[in-house]
């Protein structure tokens, strides 16, 4: 009989992820967001080097329902990355490891991100 | 690596459906099957058990199915009570032992899959060699330089033992092993979750004397840092230990050490 030919048994297909796993994904997922977000704000800055038409154009491309839209996915994703990476490093120095504890400590990185980007939008 | 899709090989397909008739109280287990000498590929089978006449865990209703209506049904078990880990399988969509695990927890019908990620040797049975030579690799054993005392054994305070306390209780059924989105993707270069609470058993047990060359065994972008928290081996336990909690500590212990 041959082993080599043995099936892969189902995984992500089948398994319910529990809710610290799908926090864990959105880290993940944030994280890349932002690196492609740095490219946007880099566009912004150097259009800005680049002389006042450039700055206007600029301005006017992330001034758009579009531009806002991408902007707002922006900074909740930053919130988000930095409030979950804060539990980090509580779980670094050997915190909150406990079921109940990693599940009421991502609820309180869930609404921090949520509260601190409404907070960002309303004071911009 | 990543690979989110099963191989053309492993991808599941409906199967047989076992009705049982005249029964009052039926539930619905969806099994996973392979059968190795088919060539075919896995299918999902169907088995309508009736719950007046069976006990109450989900080992109970796969041993009444190989009983009295698919005696080909293969899975592993042996002591039924939760400390041998034999019949640890993905039940309702998270790994545990199939001996602990209550009928009547599971709403709607119940889908019965072998430990996620594994290569299967028949139906709910993994091939656990990859596991188990990294349980070796770990060297699971006590270790020490001194001469072993003349008046008996290497003594511990009540503290010192405390330790061990979450980490002795592990009886390897590799249930968060094969929980871990990790694992999967890099299960032949990360010791997964349930080896690395092995590691920390040894680790923080203060009668070794080789913490040390264990630490820098461990200290590798891959065998221990591949551990990003996402806590489905704490989830899935079904003892209750915790091994995110484990490999905290030996993340501790490196940084420590530093120091």
């Amino acid at each position: 009989m041959s082993t080599r030919n043995r099936p892969l048994s189902p995984h992500i297909q089948i398994y319910k992820m529990p809710f610290t796993a799908v926090l864990s994904i959105t880290h993940r997922a944030t994280g890349v967001a932002l690196a492609v977000g740095t490219a946007v704000l880099a566009y912004w800055l150097a259009s800005a080097a680049y002389g006042p038409d450039a700055y206007e154009q600029a301005s006017r491309v992330l001034g758009s329902v579009v531009g806002r839209l991408v902007l707002f996915g922006w900074t909740a994703a930053l919130f988000y990355h930095l409030c979950n990476g804060v539990r980090h490093l509580f779980w670094d120095m050997g915190k909150g490891y406990g079921i109940a504890e990693a599940d009421k400590s991502g609820r309180i990185v869930v609404a921090s991100a949520a509260v601190l980007t409404l907070l960002a939008w309303i004071i911009a | 690596m990543v690979e989110f899709a099963l191989p053309a090989n492993s991808r599941v397909q409906p199967g047989k459906v076992h009705k049982a008739a005249g029964a009052k109280r039926v539930k619905v287990f969806k099994i996973y099957r392979y059968d190795p000498d088919s060539g075919a590929n896995p299918r999902l089978d169907s088995y309508e058990v009736d719950l007046d006449n069976c006990g109450p865990m989900v080992l109970d209703a796969l041993l009444k199915i190989k009983n009295e209506i698919d005696s080909t049904l293969t899975f592993r078990r042996s002591c039924r009570e939760g400390i041998c880990g034999s019949c640890a399988m993905n039940i309702d969509g998270t790994n545990t032992l199939a001996c602990l695990k209550p009928i009547e927890d599971i709403k709607g019908e119940a889908a019965v899959y072998p430990l996620p990620h594994m290569p299967v040797v028949k139906d709910l049975i993994p091939d656990l060699s990859l596991p188990y030579a990294q349980l070796a690799s770990i060297k699971p054993w006590m270790q020490t330089q001194s001469p072993t005392p003349p008046d008996g054994e290497r003594l511990q305070s009540p503290e010192e033992r405390e330790k061990l306390d979450g980490l002795w209780e592990c009886i390897l059924c590799f249930c968060c092993q094969t929980s871990c989105p990790s694992y999967w993707w890099n299960g032949d270069r990360y010791l997964g979750p349930s080896v690395l609470l092995q590691a920390a058993r040894w680790i923080l047990d203060t009668r070794d004397e080789m913490t040390g060359e264990r630490l820098d065994a461990l200290e590798d972008p891959f065998k221990l840092y591949r551990c990003h928290t996402i806590m489905n081996c704490t989830k899935t336990c079904p003892k209750g230990l915790n091994p995110a909690k484990a490999i905290g500590a030996i993340k501790e212990k490196m940084i420590e050490r530093r120091l």
